[in-house]
């Protein structure tokens, strides 16, 4: 037995609350400090944590490489989706007020989209990087 | 601190210290009352960065070289651009204060008007995704070319040092 066991223990207790914390960053984000940007470092550091301690097979498990890498243009792509919403209902680029029957309503919801793609490369990128320094060094 | 950053030629104690001095703006953030940015410095400056400076140093040797001289040129430039850089600053209005030029731009408009126009309570968030919609999407842009251009560097000298390992010898 080794010192090790201290460390996998906390880690496996603290990182369900890493993640939670991370999406009500991400949610809360509306009304509280914090975003896309923040949240997506917290739970690319979540994945991090866990490939340091528990190996990087554990954490390629919950997140492989595959899904990683795709979520980099995905998140872009919400974001310029959101956007051509606008120009869409011809409106602005990146006028989110035709997303909902009311101006305001439409506009938070753009907001919450663009969020969510910024969430989604900004983890991916953290995780994706992360991963490719690790994998040079086998 | 950056004198000891500098000094370091042991660059395990330079990332440790960077770490360390991430924290402290993260503090000093908090204290302005910038949570936003004290969350992405503690994250990024102090976590994922600082774990992926770590595997890059698994990667590298993990001291400084001596430098080969003195670089007469470089202290030129850097103590040339640090004086411009204090001279730029003596312009500035002082610290905090409301009556500054930035503060009566769009700033008094999206206090007033962002509750009613996007329903959404923080300011930061409604100026961010909605207001700058353009430069969030800029930001998104950069963090994705700097991932795909990480990937490409580190994956394409794997591929080729594995392509000249399997050479038939």
């Amino acid at each position: 037995m080794n010192l090790d066991v201290i460390l996998r223990i906390v880690t496996k207790l603290i990182l369900p609350f890493i993640l939670l914390f991370a999406l009500y960053v991400q949610f809360h984000g509306d009304f509280g400090p914090g975003g896309g940007f923040q949240a997506g470092v917290i739970a690319a550091g979540m994945v991090i944590l866990l490939a340091i301690t528990f190996g990087l097979e554990a954490a390629q498990r919950i997140a492989p490489q595959a899904v990683v890498q795709r979520m980099i243009p995905l998140g872009v792509l919400i974001y310029v989706g959101t956007g051509l919403m606008g120009l869409l209902f011809g409106e602005n680029f990146l006028d989110y007020s035709v997303l909902a029957r009311e101006a305001a309503q439409g506009r938070h919801l753009g907001i919450f989209l663009v969020e969510v793609g910024v969430l989604v490369t900004v983890s991916g990128t953290m995780t994706a990087m992360f991963y490719a320094f690790v994998e040079r060094g086998r | 601190m950056t004198v000891a950053v500098i000094r370091q030629r042991n660059l395990f104690g330079v990332v440790v210290l960077t770490s360390i001095y991430s924290f402290l703006m993260a503090s000093v953030l908090i204290v302005l009352d910038a949570v936003d940015v004290a969350m992405t410095e503690a994250s990024v400056g102090a976590g994922v960065s600082t774990v992926i400076l770590l595997a890059t140093l698994h990667l590298i040797k993990s001291t400084e070289m001596r430098p080969s001289g003195p670089h007469v040129l470089a202290l030129f430039v850097a103590a040339g651009t640090g004086a411009i850089l204090i001279w730029g600053t003596l312009a500035l209005p002082p610290f905090g204060t409301a009556d500054s030029v930035i503060h009566q731009h769009v700033a008094p408009r999206y206090l007033a008007e962002s509750i009613k126009e996007t329903t959404v309570p923080n300011i930061v968030t409604a100026v961010l995704a909605d207001y700058r919609g353009y430069d969030t999407l800029g930001e998104t842009t950069v963090i994705f070319t700097a991932g795909i251009g990480v990937m490409l560097l580190l994956r394409g000298a794997r591929r080729r040092s594995r392509a000249r390992e399997d050479e038939p010898r």
